[in-house]
């Protein structure tokens, strides 16, 4: 039986490693998009072990929405990723500063 | 538990506009170029009968239906009722930028009514899970209609801006709310703030799943040091998408601040005071020093909605019912005057030209007499300049300050009030005094012309009678 606190720290270190990845990053936007999955997926493991330590569904119920908003919130990070690719031609992060002040 | 059909009835708002879109949608499939002003109309169609809908359906106990999921009372009302008003004038102001452009499609119209269907849920949302599906399908939508001019390398440069740190701050909302379904086993508003009353102060958990929803909805509001975003998606994306941004999802922002903070956290008001305080302080001072410095107008308008939500939280944090209803109010007079301003940049543009330029309102006044009237009215609401409104809103919220004895706090939102009339009034003194640099003729249509001055007047009679709407925003809180 692995206890509660096992999940909740690697709950914890794959969201602080998908935060550094946001911040760290200066190199491609894809590996952003990657980050901000890699965190959902912490939220998730942190709310099923949740779930599991306290025998109530509803944070299941709640992984399941956070997966399909997941979803959609993908599909309309690539499609800006696309546009944002066809107008720049660059999909690096550090060129992204077109706008100042 | 089952559910009756009468159970469905507070929700036939939300309902009515989740079909009317959907038949949007689907006759917009079959509109050619020439026939988009029926997508149009009938986009205004199911917001005006939402609004309907939301007042007719209106009752005083506030009802709580779907497990606890959803509620309304009289401040979801309120706000649901300015929602769908603002969104109208957004669309009518939009209408003539679009056509030029040749942006004028369906989904403008449709993105913009999921974005205001998530709004409702969210104003609604009384259990954690509902508030985030309400945030969600907003930020959707909006990070949507960022990159809706798709030829625009801007537009797509803020998108991607902001599509990166919305979902971040979703992600760090998200972790909150699992810390706190770990300690209290409940999604649900009331139970959590039941559990936070029983556990005491103190709880070290707790204050580590508030650090993570505060600094999410600071990052969702655009309050100083999670501001990034903020300037760069105002100047980058569509006016008109800017104008939906700026005026309708603010309002959006102060019931999430509330369900959350008020309704769920409440008994943690002493820890979320601190951190709020932090917030205000900064975001007055950044957003009003830095507005200073620009040269475009949407930027600036854009520094000085932080200098705003500044205000917002100052009201919230008071924690007390004057400083709630203080700071609803400023919500909506924010949220009404800042419709006005972009409306005025949406009115100034044409073909190949945005308007969005400081200096492209230099003398307004020889071109319009009128509209540069109405954009002074704005200019000194937003300023706080007695008797537009703005100086009530700003009063109110100092008032409900002041009665918590955090003199300090209001000395410093004067303070910098001050500060930031500098800019307000530099744009009235280039409208008034300054030579045109170009002197064509504006483009208005009939119905902006109506719609923006109605605008521009109603921030003037609510200055001269502002009991009412505060009547309103104090008889809707139950807290």
């Amino acid at each position: 039986m692995i206890p509660l606190s096992h999940y909740l720290v690697l709950g914890a270190i794959l969201f602080g490693l998908s935060v550094a990845g946001i911040f760290l990053n200066r190199k491609n936007v894809i590996i952003l998009l990657m980050s901000i999955e890699l965190m959902l997926l912490a939220v998730n493991t942190n709310f099923v072990a949740f779930s599991h330590h306290l025998g109530d569904m509803t944070g299941q119920v709640f992984v399941f929405f956070i997966l399909t908003v997941a979803a959609a919130e993908a599909a309309i990070g690539l499609a800006i990723l696309v546009v944002l690719f066809r107008n720049r031609n660059t999909i690096n992060v550090a060129d992204l500063d077109t706008m100042k002040g | 538990m089952y559910s009756t059909a009468l159970e469905y009835l507070p929700a036939i708002p939300e309902l009515f506009l989740l079909s009317a879109l959907c038949c949007v949608l689907v006759v917009d499939l079959f509109l050619n170029e020439r026939q988009r002003d029926v997508t149009f109309l009938l986009s205004q169609l199911s917001l005006l009968v939402t609004l309907v809908l939301v007042v007719v359906f209106h009752s005083d106990s506030p009802r709580v239906i779907f497990a606890n999921s959803f509620v309304a009372d009289t401040m979801a009302t309120v706000l649901k009722a300015f929602i769908c008003l603002i969104v109208l004038g957004v669309f009518v102001y939009s209408r003539r930028y679009l056509i030029v452009r040749g942006l004028y499609r369906g989904e403008f119209f449709v993105l913009g009514l999921f974005g205001v269907l998530g709004m409702m849920i969210l104003v609604s949302g009384h259990n954690l899970l509902s508030l985030y599906l309400g945030l969600e399908l907003l930020s959707l939508s909006l990070y949507a209609m960022v990159a809706f001019d798709r030829d625009s390398a801007r537009a797509s440069e803020a998108a991607m801006k902001y599509f990166v740190l919305g979902a971040l701050a979703s992600g760090i909302l998200l972790y909150g709310i699992s810390i706190l379904y770990g300690m209290s086993g409940t999604l649900d508003l009331i139970g959590l703030s039941e559990y936070l009353r029983r556990e005491g102060t103190g709880n070290i958990g707790a204050v580590l799943a508030l650090v993570f929803i505060v600094v999410a909805l600071a990052f969702k509001l655009g309050a100083v040091p999670f501001h990034m975003w903020l300037p760069d998606v105002y100047h980058g994306s569509p006016t008109p998408v800017t104008v939906y941004i700026a005026s309708a999802s603010k309002i959006a922002g102060f019931a999430f601040v509330m369900r959350m903070l008020v309704e769920g956290l409440g008994p943690l008001h002493n820890d979320w005071q601190d951190m709020l305080i932090i917030l205000v302080v900064l975001s007055l001072a950044i957003g009003n020093l830095v507005a200073i410095a620009q040269t475009n107008l949407k930027r600036m308008l854009a520094y000085s909605t932080i200098a705003h939500i500044g205000f917002l939280l100052l009201g919230i944090l008071a924690g007390t019912r004057q400083g709630y209803s203080a700071s609803m109010f400023y919500t909506i007079v924010y949220a009404i005057t800042s419709l006005g301003a972009f409306g005025v940049v949406l009115l100034l543009s044409r073909v190949g030209f945005e308007a969005d330029r400081l200096d492209d309102l230099k003398g307004l006044n020889d071109r319009s007499p009128w509209f540069a009237f109405i954009m002074l009215i704005i200019m000194f609401s937003m300023a706080g300049v007695p008797p537009t409104v703005g100086f009530f809103a700003k009063f109110y919220v100092l008032r409900a300050v002041i009665d918590v004895d955090l003199w300090w706090l209001a000395v410093v939102a004067v303070a910098f009030s001050v500060i930031g009339a500098f800019y307000y009034l530099r744009a009235v003194k280039m409208m008034y005094f300054d030579n045109p640099l170009d002197r064509s003729a504006l483009e208005e249509t009939s119905g902006m012309r109506i719609i923006l001055s109605t605008n521009g007047l109603a921030v003037l009679a609510l200055g001269i009678y502002p009991t009412a709407l505060l009547t309103l925003c104090t008889r809707s809180l139950m807290w």
